[in-house]
């Protein structure tokens, strides 16, 4: 019952926008199964599965709204949150910031629902659970990991006409492996739209073999490092950086976007020439939803007021070209509104991590950042710190593996400061190249393993 | 954390608030809020359906808790309301042993009897699967039953009684009021959270509980658009485990000096104007030169330190690996507790859990699993003497009874560990931050919480701050820009060297600490007087791009 078939949901929505009696309406409608399964100390701790399926109708008077929330489907329940959304409507304040409802709008197709993730029963948790388990437990290693599976459908329709549909998967998987002495630490994680692709047992292999490769770490002063941030690790720091994107803080003069003097830094290369960065609902590997801002994309569509997502370019040859834009922003702007999207593509190179590791005289290989956090918004300074499998690399070698730094680093200095990328790869619902950095600022060490 | 533990507010833009990822459930009117909830005597017969059909189904243990979570979001920014939500979520969740494994199963809306056996035998049924897969059984510490009791938050005015257009009219006024005294842009929310709970179990408690928690928040910018700078500064309060009586201002309830500060009783408007003339000044602030400097920390920052330093190192469930995949383990190992001469702090160091504090966010009459709240030592004079426990885990600690220590955020989630309030004991020699500061040859006072963060196992954390003031030989010169301090946890706490007295001790709080997978959000306060740390490392951090 909880994913709804295109022909249903529409049915439903037109049901709802038929007992209308406000100058807009519009309706949501979205339902999802999520299934997980936690374990630590090499037994499982935790697993359940949740299904839900709820509407949302929100009424507009004037530049009043009022939005109410069921999940009871009979005729009375629907007609009854119409009526309650249009009376908190009448009670709303004004919101001087309300855009008209949009009509119908043309999507792209999208692929990013899998029949295997869908089908995924307890036993698949388990077993997950077990692949991972079982090999850490006889080698005398720990494992502590969770698998997270959505099954998810997103429809939104108006009295304006539009009206969108989006099903999709998704599949989470992390595991980290410790040894026994609590001196190794290793680190894996996977995300997929399609199930097929996870392999838990190759993924609890790469955290193991950090984990046990990871022992025994030398310190080494804190400093500037040239580093090779494999994509669990840099994923985190560029995509704060891409959701700091947003137009009107940059107009406002509250974004590291915005200029000297007033304006913003639209059409100023702000990063190394090499730096391209876009964004592509219909990429293959990281399929977004057809509408709706950022967020939720993986889980079905990301609702909103119904914007479509198209292809975006965000950064070319280091050139920032384009930034969000909210349909209000837009207006008074008199510009395009561009939603955020839901993953963000960074474009690499060709060279696997091997062959980067292979090219680098001197470094520090660097699996996962942790606890990441911001300390400047100005600069898009943050700070946190390495975690779970941190090497020093010497002569494209991996010699020996190091202490864990604390950084305060800007992906601006970042992006600025590129030596090299690899291959990229899906690291939370993005694609991100490994990236070989200069200068990369450790500010101090922690004995945490 | 993950994007889909928060929900961002959407077009709020720079110093956007995140709400927090809290049991939403549905929007309702203002109206739904105010209606009550179930009979205590329905409650009664629902859960006792469930524990019925746990134990038919061989469970040794069940139990029920029966959740109706209320929020109201009120979020404005400048002149404008931006948005006003209300949510009720309402259900039950149901755990059990059976094979001596946990096995739990939630259920959306539960209004009978068939619904609330059949979650239970949900439970039963995933404990029975999970139980493959188990290596030790769990031991539960026995509970005795209460049989039918209740706790309610001591409130003086229920915040979802006060009308919509008071709290608009404040947060406007507050709005106005920053941005005549110099601020460029002000966004100003007000959080309140109601959890009615109610508990059954299988030893033979009835717990009805009613939770209340408020928190008043704004963030103010000030620009230099000539040099293309901008400085924010955040409100001073705390959330709290109160009503709408924190916005009742009280003369009693200030904390004067160079900014002021409040106890509890929060005042709104004063803080908003102090914070857009203090985020100008900071626009012209001198930067910090790099060092080891004597830190003054204030309660309304220090709470943050203690929060991710003591509070969650001490946590069982991480000492002992469960949080290894996600927040991480712990350094306060199993051996530096039994060897009982672990000096986590200096001797000026006490830290107290407590479930009982009035007005904090953890104060609650029992957990969520039928155990009574109490106060306990974590750390003694400086030595590590306690952890953070729940009933399956409070054998490990040679304890008979659980400290307290379980908590679920939403009916649909799994109960597990979670801190309890945990405080610095204010200093038994009187003194004030005055006579504290006189003493400073070089130091820097930070008031607020900022930018934190911490290692997986909670030695190495930095931490920023709302405002930072130059101290030289015992007098404030100054307001200082880019500070952020690093340090160790156990260096940290070892440096330690004076706690001013308990006129000075104040709450601060997390409104939304985050934990486990799927992430759960609770709330938690911490209190503490002024403290003094000697020779911490100051780093600057100001960058060009």
């Amino acid at each position: 019952m909880a994913i709804l078939s295109k022909e249903e949901a529409k049915k439903i929505i037109d049901k709802v926008l038929a007992f209308s009696k406000a100058d807009e309406m519009s309706v949501g409608l979205s339902g999802s199964r999520t299934g997980n399964i936690r374990y630590a100390r090499n037994s499982v701790s935790t697993s359940g599965e949740t299904t839900n399926l709820s509407l949302s109708v929100t009424a507009v008077f004037g530049k009043k709204s009022g939005t109410s929330t069921i999940n009871e489907f009979d005729d009375a329940s629907l007609e009854k949150t119409v009526r309650r959304a249009e009376e908190i409507a009448k009670l709303a304040p004004d919101n001087p910031e309300y855009v008209p409802m949009l009509g119908p709008q043309k999507y792209l197709e999208i692929n990013s629902f899998s029949d295997s993730t869908a089908a995924i029963t307890p036993d698949y948790r388990a077993q997950a659970a077990f692949d991972s388990i079982d090999p850490c437990a006889k080698k005398n290693l720990t494992a502590a990991g969770y698998l997270e599976d959505t099954t998810g459908f997103s429809a939104l329709g108006n009295s304006k006409g539009l009206f969108g549909y989006n099903k999709a998967t998704s599949i989470d998987f992390s595991i980290t492996v410790r040894t026994a002495d609590g001196k190794g630490s290793g680190y894996a994680a996977r995300d997929y739209n399609d199930a097929s692709k996870l392999s838990a047992k190759s993924a609890t292999e790469v955290a193991m073999q950090k984990a046990l490769a990871s022992s025994e770490a030398k310190a080494l002063e804190p400093g500037k490092y040239t580093v090779i941030l494999e994509p669990t690790a840099g994923v985190d720091l560029l995509q704060n950086m891409m959701r700091s994107m947003d137009a009107r803080s940059a107009d406002e003069g509250r974004s590291f976007l915005g200029k000297k003097g007033g304006g913003t830094r639209l059409g100023e290369k702000l990063f190394d020439e090499r730096v391209n960065i876009y964004s592509d609902p219909q990429n293959l590997e990281i399929p977004g939803s057809p509408f709706g801002g950022g967020g939720g994309g993986r889980f079905g569509g990301g609702g909103g007021d119904g914007m479509p997502q198209e292809k975006v370019v965000w950064v070319e040859n280091g050139v920032v070209k384009n930034m969000y834009y909210s349909r209000y922003w837009a207006e008074k702007k008199g510009v395009k509104a561009i939603p955020a999207p839901s993953g963000f593509i960074f474009a690499g190179g060709t060279q696997t991590l091997a062959e980067m590791i292979k090219g680098t005289e001197k470094g520090i290989l660097v699996t996962r950042l942790w606890y990441i956090r911001a300390v400047d918004p100005q600069t898009l300074l943050y700070t946190g710190l390495t975690r779970d499998g941190t090497f020093y690399i010497e002569n494209g070698k991996i010699k020996y593996p190091v202490k864990n730094f604390r950084f305060n680093e800007s992906p601006v200095i970042m992006l600025n400061n590129l030596e090299a990328m690899g291959k990229p790869m899906r690291a939370s619902g993005n694609l991100i190249p490994p990236l070989k950095i200069r200068d990369f600022t450790f500010t101090s060490l922690s004995d945490a393993v | 954390m993950k994007r889909r533990d928060f929900i961002q507010l959407a077009g709020l833009g720079t110093g956007a608030f995140m709400l927090p990822g809290l049991a939403m459930g549905r929007t309702v009117s203002p109206e739904a809020l105010m209606e009550p909830g179930l009979d205590v005597s329905v409650k009664k017969r629902l859960a006792d359906a469930a524990l019925n059909a746990a134990k038919s189904q061989g469970a040794t243990y069940a139990d029920v808790r029966i959740g109706r979570y209320l929020n109201q979001f009120v979020v404005t920014r400048e002149d404008k309301v931006q948005n006003i939500v209300n949510t009720e979520s309402y259900g039950v969740g149901v755990r059990v042993i059976a094979n001596g494994c946990w096995g739990f199963a939630a259920v959306a809306d539960a209004k009978n009897e068939a619904q609330m056996a059949k979650a239970a035998a949900d439970a039963v049924a995933i404990a029975k699967a999970n139980s493959k897969l188990m290596k030790e059984p769990v031991q539960l510490a026995p509970q005795k039953g209460f049989g039918e009791v209740s706790w309610k938050a001591p409130i003086k005015i229920n915040a979802f009684e006060v009308p919509i257009k008071e709290k608009v009219d404040l947060l406007l006024s507050v709005n106005a009021a920053a941005m005549q005294n110099g601020a460029n842009f002000v966004n100003s929310i007000m959080f309140q959270v109601n959890e009615q709970k109610y508990f059954a179990s299988t030893d033979g408690s009835y717990i009805d509980q009613d939770i209340h928690r408020i928190f008043p928040q704004f963030n103010v910018t000030a620009i230099d658009p000539k040099s293309g700078t901008f400085k924010t500064r955040n409100a001073l309060s705390s959330p709290m485990g109160m009503g709408y009586d924190y916005l009742q201002t009280n003369p009693a309830d200030k904390v004067t000096g160079i900014t002021t500060r409040y106890n509890k009783g929060y005042d709104m408007l004063e803080d908003a104007i102090s914070a857009a003339k203090q985020a100008k000044e900071k626009l012209t602030a001198k930067s910090v030169e790099a060092g080891k400097y004597d830190l003054i920390l204030d309660p309304s920052h220090l709470w943050l330190t203690i929060h991710e330093s003591v509070g969650h190192p001490l946590e069982l469930d991480r000492v002992l690996g469960y949080e290894a995949n996600y927040a991480g383990t712990s350094f306060a190992t199993l051996d530096k507790w039994q060897s009982k001469n672990f000096q986590y702090g200096s001797k000026e160091v006490n830290l107290i859990a407590d479930k009982q504090q009035v007005g904090s966010l953890g104060a609650v009459g029992w957990d969520d699993e039928g155990v009574n709240t109490k106060k306990w030592d974590l750390v003694k004079d400086g030595v590590l003497v306690n952890y953070q426990a729940t009933r399956d885990q409070v054998h490990i600690l040679g304890e008979k009874e659980s400290q307290g220590c379980c908590y679920a955020d939403s009916w649909s989630s799994v109960q597990f560990q979670r801190m309890p309030n945990v405080s610095l004991a204010a200093g038994k020699t009187p003194l004030s931050v005055d006579d504290m500061i006189k003493d400073v040859k070089k130091g820097i006072y930070i008031i607020g919480d900022g930018s934190f963060s911490i290692d997986q196992q909670r030695y190495n954390f930095q931490f920023g701050g709302q405002l930072f003031y130059e101290i030289k030989d015992g007098k404030i010169v100054g307001m200082l820009n880019d500070v952020a301090y690093q340090s160790n946890t156990q260096e940290f706490w070892n440096s330690c060297s004076k706690v001013c007295d308990e006129r000075d001790y104040r709450l601060g709080g997390s409104f939304s600490d985050g934990k486990g997978q799927p992430s759960q959000s609770s709330a938690v306060s911490h209190g503490s007087s002024t403290a003094r740390f000697d020779g911490v490392n100051v780093i600057n951090t100001a960058r060009k791009i």
